[in-house]
């Protein structure tokens, strides 16, 4: 590690916070379990799944949703994504003093619908209230286990020929709330893609689809998404470019600020690899709840653990993993 | 730093010297400081640059550049028709 | 046919029309004599250039030619010092435009002065500063200016605006840098210059030329006999103006034409360059990261705005000593395109855009971020 200190490029989800997990945490706290660095860790020998994750978006509500909605979706998203039913769930609560109860409320009422739809509960949690200036208004953490009913999902599964597919289409969350943080006005009705996978992914399994490596692209984006799974697997993944779904609101922010979609957080878009002969059953499913799902390319061996990017006028191009301070506190 | 956005103006505010544009369903506001006075009207297309006005697209400009493409774009075809005819025509006096 | 917004991005991105140039420019290249460089002087143009590929669709005898048009990349390390110290001041509130809080000086970036407690924040627009400014009265606001003739009018209008609205705690650290005196300096020393590196003829930059006009590029094809395009952001743009430098070559003509028609003309922003010489005069010098001290390339506050030129009130405390990049940066080299970023040695190892040596690595703009993003396939 270079820096002497912290920088907000170190928790981007991408280069950076790359090199401070590996660098410190896994040196420091390695095993088995945690360097499969995996969505959610499978302990219990694969029966369970088990994850952690923060959260200290800001502003703390936006157009789809808030913190609270974030909060139960980013942990249940975790957990769906190994092939678990998320089931329970903690808390932690970092409040700053003199925040509003009405907001709070409002917070937990989001936190409580969410998990309805995820069919999880909250089964312990914690509550700190810090002085005035100490957290910015709320921090929220979810912890939360679930039962796997799937095994056999992972990053470093990929094999030559298999298709890549996205479940909708990209960028939105990240560039919701980077619009509402920057006090942009919207005139379209552009919202973050925050929501439940689970039954989505529930979907996938029940119609016999063999899911062999499937993430949701939060902090860092498809970008981050598909170069974990380049490196994890020894392969390269090929995207046709025109073939990514971004809607116009999110390529118009893109335009303006000068961003990559493929670099923006999402709150509920996943990737999945599939055999090349299922590729257009899991679209079909995947259709059913968003149009703008996509087959996005497919995988091969001729750049190992890189990610092309091809053009449609025949030019190509890797896609790096996203550097930088991009856009802090998206999630 | 070059930066800059091809944007609409949807509204303009002459006593504030700003104007409202939509860049692909994102409202902003930018200065009409580089701007002469009623120059700019709604419905323009106009390029933004860190939230300043730089000035006009012509859109008769720009549909002249759009029928340079579409021209090249139907000579390249007809060379290539022409080509794969030349390809199939077993002609073996043609030099 | 009327024209709406979307094809304004769209259709001069069109997959078939760049093949179509591609085409056309491979057929046209065979009339050239020899291999031909491009320079494009501005970093837009590099970041086009290379996030699109176009390379790949040049036939062997066209070449890219990378130029200093990047104004975060040409900051010397002595003028990033100075927002450094302004920044770790007490009671100031150091604002710039995006990428300049990353480019390290010599006790690091903007970026880990805030890490260590400095008010630095970066804005898109330089009239949010006087948002800033009216909210922390009892802060001194300092706007670290950057940019070429495209960003320079907004300053000048920010000015403007502290003065109409008698805001007394905005100071100004004037950057700001002019496109076609750095030309001629690359121009004088072309005999210096290896075959592979020359320049034949310019991509001229596409918003410096909406303010400026394009007659400001006059003299490079008159004197130094260069075909001159300026063209627009776009990939289309590009491979359009790269045909029209073809023909221009092959015809034996030397001229500035404008492919950019539907944002540029001769004379340019006339408002906005009034704006500039109201409140700016040519400084005699600037120094250039990689080209040294160029006269006449840069601005400064006219004397009677010398109260608001933070440059001359901190003077005493400002370093002056001039600082040399780091041994193995060869961002100079880049800059004037005698080297392509893989050729540094330590380009994507020890230089890379989380840990960036060289402020060409730190712009979106620059060169060695642009290679690094798109163009390290081989």
């Amino acid at each position: 590690m270079k820096n002497a200190t912290i920088t907000l490029a170190h928790g981007n989800g991408g280069s950076e916070s790359k090199e401070l997990v590996e660098s410190l945490f896994y040196s420091t706290f390695g095993n088995s379990i945690l360097n499969n660095s995996e969505d959610a860790a499978l302990i219990e020998n694969g029966k369970l799944a088990f994850t952690t994750d923060s959260f200290t978006v800001s502003p703390l509500s936006f157009s789809g949703g808030d913190i609270g909605k974030l909060a139960i979706c980013g942990t249940c998203n975790d957990l769906a994504m190994m092939g678990a039913k998320p089931k329970y769930l903690s808390i932690a609560f970092m409040i700053e003093e003199g925040f509003s109860f009405e907001e709070l409320r409002h917070i937990i009422k989001s936190m409580h619908d969410e998990l309805e739809k995820n069919d999880a509960i909250i089964v312990c949690g914690d509550t700190k209230v810090v002085p005035k200036g100490n957290v910015d208004k709320l921090f929220i953490n979810t912890t939360g286990i679930g039962e796997v009913y799937y095994n056999g999902i992972s990053a470093s599964h990929l094999k030559e020929g298999m298709s890549i597919l996205v479940s909708r289409d990209i960028g939105s969350h990240g560039a919701v709330v980077f619009a509402a943080r920057e006090g942009m006005a919207l005139s379209s009705e552009l919202k973050s893609d925050c929501a439940s996978l689970y039954p989505q992914v529930k979907s996938l399994v029940d119609a016999s689809i063999s899911i062999v490596a499937m993430r949701d692209a939060t902090r860092g984006g498809l970008a981050a998404v598909l170069n974990e799974w380049a490196s994890s697997s020894g392969v390269t993944i090929e995207i046709n470019e025109a073939s990514i779904p971004i809607c116009e609101e999110v390529q118009g922010i893109c335009e303006l600020l000068g961003f990559e979609a493929t670099a923006l957080a999402n709150e509920g878009t996943f990737v999945i690899a599939v055999p090349v002969e299922e590729a257009e059953k899991t679209l079909e499913i995947l259709r059913q709840t968003n149009q703008s799902a996509a087959i996005i390319g497919t995988v091969n061996n001729s750049y190992k653990g890189k990610v092309v990017l091809k053009s449609s006028w025949g030019t190509q191009r890797f896609l790096e993993l996203p550097t930088g301070e991009l856009l802090p506190r998206i999630c | 730093m070059c930066l800059s956005i091809p944007s609409k103006v949807v509204s303009i505010d002459e006593e504030k010297q700003i104007c409202t544009v939509d860049t692909m369903g994102i409202s902003r506001d930018a200065s009409l400081a580089m701007m002469a006075q009623g120059d700019v009207k709604i419905g323009d297309f106009v390029l933004i640059h860190i939230g300043f006005v730089m000035n006009k697209i012509s859109v008769e400009e720009a549909e002249a550049s759009l029928e340079t493409y579409r021209e090249i774009l139907s000579l390249m075809d007809e060379d290539e028709r022409r080509r794969s005819v030349e390809e199939d025509d077993n002609c073996v006096n043609r030099t | 046919m009327s024209i709406e917004l979307k094809d304004l991005y769209d259709d001069f991105r069109d997959a078939n029309v760049i093949k179509a140039y591609a085409k056309q420019i491979a057929i046209d290249a065979k009339g050239l004599n020899r291999p031909i460089g491009i320079m494009e002087v501005c970093g837009g143009h590099t970041h086009t250039i290379m996030k699109y590929g176009l390379p790949q669709l040049m036939p062997a005898n066209i070449h890219f030619v990378h130029g200093p048009g990047c104004p975060v990349c040409i900051m010397p390390k002595e003028r990033i010092d100075h927002a450094y110290t302004l920044a770790m001041q007490e009671n100031v509130i150091l604002i710039t435009l995006g990428d300049m809080i990353k480019v390290p000086g010599s006790n690091g970036s903007l970026q880990d002065a805030r890490a260590k407690g400095a008010d630095v924040r970066f804005v898109y627009s330089p009239m949010d500063v006087l948002e800033i400014a009216k909210t922390n009265p009892t802060k001194k606001v300092i706007f670290f200016a950057i940019g070429f003739e495209t960003t320079t009018p907004m300053t000048a209008a920010l000015l403007e605006s502290v003065i109409t609205q008698k805001i007394d705690n905005v100071l100004f650290h004037i950057n700001h840098v002019t496109v076609p005196e750095v030309m001629t300096v690359l121009m004088a020393d072309e005999e210096n210059r290896p075959v592979e590196n020359k320049i034949d003829a310019f991509l001229g930059p596409s918003h410096v030329s909406v303010i400026a006009g394009s007659d400001i590029y006059q003299p490079f094809a008159s004197v130094y006999k260069r075909p001159v395009v300026v063209s627009g952001f776009e990939p289309v743009d590009v491979m359009q103006s790269i045909h029209m430098i073809l023909r221009q070559m092959i015809e034996g003509r030397s001229e500035v034409e404008i492919q950019y028609s539907r944002a540029v003309d001769k004379k340019g922003n006339e408002k906005a360059q009034a704006l500039i010489r109201k409140y700016f005069e040519k400084a005699p010098f600037f120094s250039w990261r990689g080209l040294g001290k160029v006269a006449n390339s840069s601005w400064k506050l006219k004397e009677e705005f010398s109260s608001y030129d933070a440059e001359k009130i901190y003077k005493d405390i400002l370093p002056t000593k001039e600082c040399q990049d780091h041994k193995l940066c060869r961002c100079g080299d880049i800059l004037k395109g005698l080297a392509t970023p893989p050729e540094c040695t330590i380009f994507g190892t020890l230089c890379k855009p989380s840990n960036p040596i060289g402020s060409c690595m730190v712009s979106s703009e620059g060169a060695c971020a642009a290679y690094y993003r798109y163009g390290n396939m081989k």
